[in-house]
């Protein structure tokens, strides 16, 4: 097997092709804006140039003559929309700041106009055209600028209740033999997926259809339907592809119910594809956050104090928050723990879910710490964490479901050759290049949330399974399809999966790494239903088939999932006892512990993620450990990351190639969030400077020469019924603070600030 | 992006003269009503982003037989303006004679680029100063005349430190400019009045109090070609940049030696990534002459090179880049193997 599909180990899938994977080397994969419509109009946005004051008069003259105009939407004639709440407030939207709705202006870039023309371009020309005047007001960029104000988020911040603590931190702190204290940033990221923020929207008489690449189908159309106070019903989301997410499709942006509006107006369909840099402000990002870690630890590298601040930048009306400090205070065993986290209020967009929204800023703080810690103890920083790893989280001691972390660091760092680093630093080099050796620890919570599902079975083995789930790249169609073939033993190729539908049975947001545990274990659930009904139908007794339920698979391929005993079903001789050719089931599934109302939630498109530190008795994550080599020359001070190396633990890998990419992907973007990925904000006037992919600067392939991922077994029976750790956003956590510290190795310099360029470095 | 209208000029007369019926209207030629359309990744994506407008566009591709010549012939080099990139820095006989030319080419953009881009829109490419690349900042003394300067007290970080005016201090982006300032290039205009040519350096205008006016063209001239006296093996471009491809310069240098019995007779020194125009640093340069070579004389010349480098806020680190830059690839050009 080669290294993208390698042999699995215990407890994992098999590694199976994407199934999708023909449809999308081959460009027939459709996505939002692929999809056909019947004489659409196209539409462009016009955003604004000022951050912060108000629209005094726009000049449509030049524009409205370009041929092919059909409307100008602006504040004064825009549909009038519904308000929709904060997703965190039991609504949809990622940012109550409403565009078109006055002529107040709360962000760089705030969707002002929309022009709609019979063509794209003519769209475009005549949206260039426009000229607005402004009266502009002095904005607040940043933690910085004057004008902010700050305030804890915990009051504020329905998802962010409580500031973990524990102990006496102060008092330890105090008394400790070892003391650290730092401070690190993290810059302002876009996710900049490949699909751009595209939406189309046809309505057939009082139905609406949206085409829009979304990772949340039913939050979409329950927020489209509030806002435009019509059932939700009535509307249904399509996106069978979605060109990569990472968040941002997570909540509802205000374009999808402005677009729907217009169309309804015009009673034509309408397709709105905007810009690259118009993707910069008209959906969320991640906002820089600040930290300051106090770390108190014995000689002998015990901890014993603790103390994570965060900071973190949001919009004026919307208190987001990532609260990280969730999870820095509970990674290792430390008996005096304090932790506060603040919102500083700018005149910014709303920010949002960026993948590992709190890990990759918290972690990046904490891990570099933990390295800072092990120089001043003169300790491997390995050995650093094998002191401090804990089966029980220290805050309210509940246990690690499964915690593999000091295995992963054992396996990475036998492959990296962590042996062969000589600890000193700048003591390692090649040439032009001095080469520096970091690693740091990986983590993410492991979540799952209320998921539905049908399932239709044929006599013949075919297999339809139907679920709101969504595709973002990250192989949902695959692992949906492995899972129905090994519980139905059906031949995978026979499995049909249809997602990214909300008229199909609901599925949670794909996010929080959620989406393979809950939509496989609805998945799982709805085709023991159909066992069970088949057996019934061959066993003389319930009590009988019950008991089979555990131990009978069904030919003629039994698989190891499904086949548990060594007696098998015959398919057709079932179907035939019960004398029907198709069998369907539906099913909703929801993790233990969910609350009552979590079904009705489900169908409303609301949220309840369960896991991580959140559960009742326990505490869920899957962990890693990443070791890179960092290479800066010493005359350019160019920094370049030749190798990185992953071991990650997460339950069951469903298929160890999907996996694999996931795990790759989020090496890579972990190393491009340390070296290369930073919106330059100009703090005079609040807007982004660098807001297209030529200076957004991400990997190339150059960039990214080695790179290596080992899954090691684990097995978690405490989580659900697939027994699934997510792992989309377990890789891209540790690799900030690895590089970092793998700096330090080369030149001796600590650097505490994201993203590090050649100019940091002074050697 | 507006509508144009689009003619192919099938000779070069042809399109000297589709080019100056816009010329009347006295515009600079950078807001020339007309513009030459060669590989198109400068000129479209600036159409595109709104920034240059022009009413028609005149594609010069047809006239790619007679000006994509790459004939390194004997003592001296003749390039037509319509070569690609790429054809040229794979050009074995330009990789032994002259690599700085194929380095600086090699070194630039990425493949896709560099296959579909030629050297003359290579040498006209446009500054990536973002502030002159978002219409949305109205500041921009080089897109607006008179507005002031956004990048001045804005986000420059990727702004030049030499032949900068209270004006304007955007950065030349190009690579393979350098190279040619370097090796003394001369261009082969064409116009109305037949062919001219002019040293190369006189090419590009530094911003001064018009940093609209970028180059020495008159709207309905285009380069034809370029021509390089001499062989150059002993030549480098090294170039400093955030990753490791496709990125344009934070500091370069195009350097290239005659070195005999370990003095050296002639040395060339420019510098890219840090200047509003192709820069020649040929004080510094003249330090070398002469002279055997050592890391001090290194030294010397990267601060000559750099002495009247004018830093601002988020690009002072270009000075001291910039100088170990010069000091590298001197010594990487004292050393290379020819
Ligand atoms: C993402 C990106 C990264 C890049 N990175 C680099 C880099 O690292 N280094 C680098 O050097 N370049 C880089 N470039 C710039 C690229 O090299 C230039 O865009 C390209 O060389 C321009 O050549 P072209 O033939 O496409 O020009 P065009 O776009 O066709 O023309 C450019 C300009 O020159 C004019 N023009 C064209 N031909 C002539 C002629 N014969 N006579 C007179 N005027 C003419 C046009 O009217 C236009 O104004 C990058 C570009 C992009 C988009
Ligand atoms: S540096 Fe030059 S191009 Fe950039 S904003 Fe200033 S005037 Fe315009």
């Amino acid at each position: 097997m080669t290294a993208a599909a390698s042999e699995p180990k215990a407890n994992m899938g098999q590694p199976v092709p994407r199934y999708d994977a023909t449809a999308k080397v081959t460009g027939r994969a459709t996505y939002a804006s692929d999809m056909p419509l019947d004489n659409p109009a196209y539409a462009f946005l016009v955003t604004s140039a000022i951050a912060k004051g108000r629209i005094d008069r726009f000049d449509l003259d030049d524009a409205g003559r370009v041929r092919g105009v059909i409307d100008i939407v602006t504040h004064e004639n825009a549909p009038k929309l519904k308000e929709s709440k904060l997703f965190s407030n039991g609504g949809y939207a990622g940012t109550t700041i409403q565009p078109l709705k006055s002529a107040e202006i709360a962000h760089d870039g705030q969707i002002i106009a929309v022009v709609i023309a019979e063509s794209y371009e003519a769209a475009r020309e005549a949206a260039n055209r426009i000229k607005v005047s402004y009266t502009a007001a002095t904005p607040s960029a940043s933690f910085d600028s004057p004008g902010t104000t700050t305030a804890t988020a915990k009051g504020q911040n329905s998802q962010f209740k409580e500031d973990p603590k524990v102990g006496d931190f102060a008092k330890a702190f105090d008394a400790a033999e070892v003391k650290l204290t730092a401070s690190y940033d993290t810059p302002t990221q876009h996710h900049n997926p490949m699909e751009l923020f595209t939406t189309s929207c046809a309505w057939m008489g009082d139905n609406l259809v949206i085409y829009e690449g979304s990772q949340f189908v039913y939050g979409l159309k329950n927020g489209v339907a509030e806002q435009l106070g019509i059932d939700a019903d009535k509307v249904r989301v399509v996106n069978p592809y979605v060109g990569g997410g990472f968040g941002s499709r997570g909540s509802m942006t205000p374009r999808t119910a402005i677009i729907a509006g217009i169309a309804k107006r015009l009673n034509r369909p309408i397709k709105l594809v905007p810009t690259r840099d118009q993707g910069f402000t008209i959906a969320t990002y991640r906002a820089e956050t600040r930290h300051e870690i106090k770390l108190g630890a014995s000689r002998d590298g015990r901890l014993v104090a603790l103390r994570h601040e965060g900071a973190e930048v949001s919009s004026r009306p919307d208190a987001y928050c990532v609260g990280g400090t969730k999870t820095t205070t509970r990674l290792y065993a430390c008996p005096n723990v304090d932790s506060l986290v603040s919102i500083v209020r700018a005149d910014r967009n709303t920010p949002g879910f960026m993948r590992s929204p709190p890990e990759v800023p918290y972690l990046f703080a904490l891990e570099s710490a933990l390295d800072e810690l092990a120089v001043k103890l003169d300790m491997d920083p390995i050995e650093l964490r094998r002191i401090n790893d804990t089966t029980n989280e220290p805050i309210s001691g509940k246990p690690y479901t499964s915690r593999s972390l000091m295995a992963c660091f054992d396996e990475a760092a036998k492959a990296f050759g962590w042996g062969q680093r000589s600890p000193q630093p700048k003591s390692m080099s090649d040439g032009d290049w001095l080469i520096g050796y970091g690693c740091a620890a990986t983590c993410y919570p492991t979540q799952m949330a209320p998921s539905a599902a049908r399932v239709r079975l044929q006599r013949d083995g075919r297999t339809r399974v139907e679920i709101a789930g969504h595709e973002i790249g990250t192989g949902a169609y695959t692992v949906i399809a492995q899972t129905a073939a090994e519980r139905l033993g059906v031949p995978l190729e026979k499995v049909a999966v249809f997602i990214g539908d909300s008229e199909l049975p609901p599925a949670p947001v794909a996010g929080g790494s959620n989406s393979t545990a809950s939509t496989c274990s609805a998945v799982m659930m709805v085709c023991d239903q159909i066992r069970q009904r088949l057996l019934k139908a061959v066993m003389p007794s319930d009590s009988l088939a019950d008991k089979a339920k555990e131990t009978v698979g069904i030919s003629p391929a039994p698989s190891t999932q499904a086949a548990k005993g060594d007696r098998s079903l015959d398919l057709e001789k079932a179907f035939d006892a019960l004398g029907v050719v198709v069998l369907e089931e539906y099913g909703e599934w929801k993790p233990e512990g969910a609350p009552l109302d979590s079904f009705r939630a489900m169908h409303n498109g609301q949220v309840r993620l369960i896991g991580g530190h959140a559960m009742k008795d326990q505490i869920a994550y899957a962990f890693g450990a990443e070791f890179v080599e960092v290479r800066v020359n010493r005359f350019t001070h160019e920094i370049r990351c030749p190798r990185l190396v992953g071991a990650f633990a997460a339950g069951r890998i469903m298929n160890p190639r999907t996996a694999r990419s996931q795990l790759m992907g989020g090496l890579i973007w972990g190393m491009s969030s340390a070296l290369l990925e930073a919106t330059e904000l100009d703090e005079r006037n609040a807007r982004y400077v660098n807001d297209n992919l030529a200076d957004y600067l991400v990997p190339v392939n150059a960039d990214v020469p080695g790179v290596e991922v080992i899954m090691l077994s684990e097995q978690d029976d405490h989580i659900n019924p697939v027994g699934a750790k997510g792992l989309g956003e377990l890789a891209n956590v540790g690799t900030n603070a690895a590089i970092c510290n793998a700096i330090y190795h080369a030149t001796g310099q600590r650097i505490r600030k994201l993203p590090v360029r050649l100019e940091n470095i002074e050697v | 992006m507006r509508s144009f209208s689009y003619q192919r000029a099938t000779d070069p007369d042809m399109a000297v003269q589709a080019l100056g019926a816009a010329a009347a209207s006295n515009n600079p030629l950078t807001k020339a009503t007309a513009q030459p359309l060669a590989g198109g990744t400068t000129l479209i994506d600036l159409m595109k982003l709104d920034v240059m407008r022009p009413a028609a566009i005149v594609d010069i591709n047809p006239l790619a037989h007679a000006w994509s010549a790459i004939e390194p012939g004997g003592d001296a080099l003749r390039l037509g303006a319509l070569a690609k990139m790429s054809d040229v820095a794979a050009h074995a006989e330009i990789q032994r004679s002259y690599p700085v030319i194929a380095d600086s080419l090699k070194l630039a953009a990425s493949a896709q680029l560099r296959n579909m881009a030629t050297l003359g829109g290579n040498v006209m490419q446009r500054t990536r100063c973002n502030y002159f690349r978002d219409v949305s900042y109205e500041n921009c003394n080089k897109r607006n005349p008179g507005s002031g300067c956004a990048a001045m007290d804005g986000v420059n970080r990727m702004h030049a430190v030499l032949g900068t005016s209270d004006q304007c201090i955007a950065t030349y982006p190009g690579d393979f400019a350098q190279a040619l300032i370097a090796l003394d290039a001369t261009v082969e205009i064409t116009g109305k009045a037949g062919t001219r040519s002019m040293p190369f350096a006189q090419l590009h205008k530094a911003p001064g109090s018009t940093p609209d006016i970028e180059t020495a063209l008159q709207p309905g001239e285009l380069i034809s070609g370029f021509s390089i006296r001499g062989r150059w093996p002993r030549s480098v471009y090294l170039k400093a940049r955030d990753r490791q491809s496709y990125e344009f310069a934070l500091s370069s240098a195009a350097i290239a030696l005659d070195v005999q019995d370990g003095t050296i007779r002639d040395a060339r020194v420019a510098l890219g990534g840090v200047a509003t125009v192709p820069w020649r640093a040929r004080e510094a340069e003249a330090l070398l002459r002469e002279q055997k070579f050592d890391e001090a004389l290194a030294q010397r010349v990267a601060d000559a090179a750099f002495a009247d480098a004018r830093g601002r806020r988020h690009n002072s680190f270009k000075i001291a880049l910039g100088k170990r830059v010069v000091a590298r690839a001197l010594q990487q050009a004292v050393t290379m193997e020819i």
